[in-house]
């Protein structure tokens, strides 16, 4: 056998371009790979497209003015975005929400929590070659916890539900009915999913040990949510720096033990299940009341700075929030998730073959609008 | 609960490691000086009872006189944070030593503060725009930036 040593031919290494419009980046995401055939040696990602300046459009808006922008942050999981935001202006302003906007805001990120590890779950089978059937069990669901969203707010997918100080509208009555009823619902779809997904021999073969990110490396790059708790860093805001009336719940923290993708996978399986835990819990507990603090729309707080983080369905999701005491943020920077957790994809993907990489990139679980802004 | 380190035990640490590295210290952040801003970074994060391993954002402000950039880092192992500013004085082509190559989590970031408000980080390994275009006309966070 002659091998290409002997025939000497010249092999050099080939540049790949993935995206920007490529159906398996999520949105607008384009990534350079420089291949050695079919491993690939480095890539480059490239950012951007999708890039509205978000940071700055705050800037000329009332505080009140500013929640709907930040439903176009990361679109899948709106009610979390809303919710750190509120966050960092209520410390900013010194105002306390009442415990019923409390217990809806809870409701409503679990909810949305669910949600978006439906999608994730759903787009990295997808990647992974489950074509459309795992993805359209999960959007079922998905789509019966829009429709609970619908009605708390008359809007499905950018809900613009939360204001300073508490909710924009109380819960209707048939609200936590249907949330009692949709749980155990839940619960039993996520048993048979999983009882089909756990050992699926094809899942075991395209993410078992594929795409690892060490510890050590995870932490260097700041990475949060599902993806570093699948390498083992056993770290939830919701536990760690309770926010809200999270510190109430009875609920555990999933880790992974090697941090492949398979580990994220299972991780965010379990997440929901510890979703719907804390979900069941607050139905019990809700109080009545009001269910927004008594703000005004246009509000001025004193000067200084404020930085709220939430623990979002991706990790670590933060408002770094500037006040010169006029009615408008004076800087808003927004912590992205999805952008940082972005940083290790360079060393998980290096050495692995060209479909690798389409599922290793679909277990870190992003949204563009989040990562461009 | 993330305790925030009062700012005046990690004043008093530095102060007596790096002798006038600390410019200012305020209730809750700690402001350094550009020039030792690496060395405080690396001590913070290697010294074993601090262990500020976990860098959780940058990000940089334009106050018209001085830009402030800042940084938080946590301690995963004592859950604890702490907040470092650096501020530049001048407007054109303000520099601050880059902690990419320490906290691999500042290299997108680090690049996004460029990108917006144009302050360059020194020793970064890919300092160039993230999300706007080579030859974009200015820094858009910048107050003074016209559309």
């Amino acid at each position: 056998m002659t091998t290409t040593q002997e025939l000497s031919l010249i092999t050099e290494s080939f540049v790949l371009n993935m995206g920007p419009a490529h159906p398996s980046t999520h949105g607008v995401f384009r990534m350079r790979a420089t291949l050695d055939g079919e491993v690939i040696v480095d890539i480059e990602p490239i950012f951007g497209y999708l890039h509205r300046g978000i940071e700055k459009l705050m800037e000329e808006r009332t505080y009140t003015g500013c929640i709907p922008l930040t439903d176009r942050l990361d679109y899948v999981n709106a009610m979390n975005n809303n919710f750190a935001y509120c966050l960092a202006v209520e410390k900013l302003a010194g105002v306390k929400v009442p415990e019923r906007g409390e217990y809806i805001r809870v409701i409503t990120a679990e909810l949305q929590r669910i949600g978006n590890h439906c999608l994730a779950i759903g787009a990295m089978l997808n990647d992974a070659g489950a074509l459309g059937t795992p993805f359209f069990y999960l959007w079922r669901q998905r789509e019966k916890i829009y429709d609970l969203l619908e009605m708390l707010c008359g809007q499905r997918l950018m809900q613009n539900y939360m204001r300073i100080g508490g909710m924009s509208q109380d819960m209707p009555d048939e609200f936590l009915p249907a949330l009692a009823k949709f749980i155990p619902q839940l619960d039993s779809f996520m048993n048979e999913f999983d009882f089909f997904l756990k050992q699926n021999e094809i899942l075991y073969a395209r993410a078992k040990k594929v795409g690892i990110l060490p510890k050590d490396v995870a932490i260097n790059c700041s990475i949060s949510g599902p993806v570093a708790r699948a390498s083992g860093i056993k770290r939830d805001l919701r536990k760690d720096d309770p926010y809200s009336i999270y510190d109430r719940f009875k609920f555990d923290i999933p880790t992974g033990e090697i941090g492949d993708c398979y580990d994220r996978y299972r991780v965010r399986i379990e997440e929901m299940r510890q979703s719907t835990r804390i979900l069941e819990q607050a139905i019990k507990q809700v109080p009545g009341g009001p269910f927004r603090a008594d703000v005004p729309q246009v509000i001025r707080p004193p000067v200084g700075e404020a930085y709220a983080h939430v623990e979002g369905p991706k990790g670590e999701l933060g408002f770094y929030v500037v006040s010169d005491n006029s009615i408008a943020p004076y800087r808003c920077h927004i912590r992205s998730t999805s952008l940082i957790n972005l940083t290790a994809l360079r060393q998980m993907v290096r050495g692995w073959k060209v479909a690798d990489l389409i599922i290793i990139f679909g277990s870190i679980d992003i949204t563009m609008g989040e990562v461009d802004r | 609960m993330i305790a925030a380190l009062p700012a005046k035990d990690i004043v008093s640490k530095l102060n007596a490691k790096f002798p006038g590295a600390v410019e200012e210290a305020g209730a809750d952040a700690v402001l350094v000086k550009a020039d030792s801003l690496l060395a405080v970074a690396e001590y913070l994060k290697t010294t074993d009872n601090l262990k500020f391993d976990y860098l959780n954002y940058v990000t940089s402000i334009d106050y018209y006189s001085y830009f402030e950039v800042i940084y938080m880092l946590t301690s995963l192992t004592h859950n604890r944070s702490v907040v470092l500013k650096v501020r530049c004085y001048t407007r054109d082509n303000p520099t601050v030593p880059s902690l990419a190559g320490l906290y691999e989590g500042a290299n997108f970031q680090e690049r996004e503060v460029y990108d917006l408000m144009g302050i360059t980080f020194e020793g970064h390994p890919n300092m160039k725009r993230i999300f706007l275009w080579e030859g974009f006309d200015g820094y858009p966070l910048r107050k003074d930036w016209n559309r």
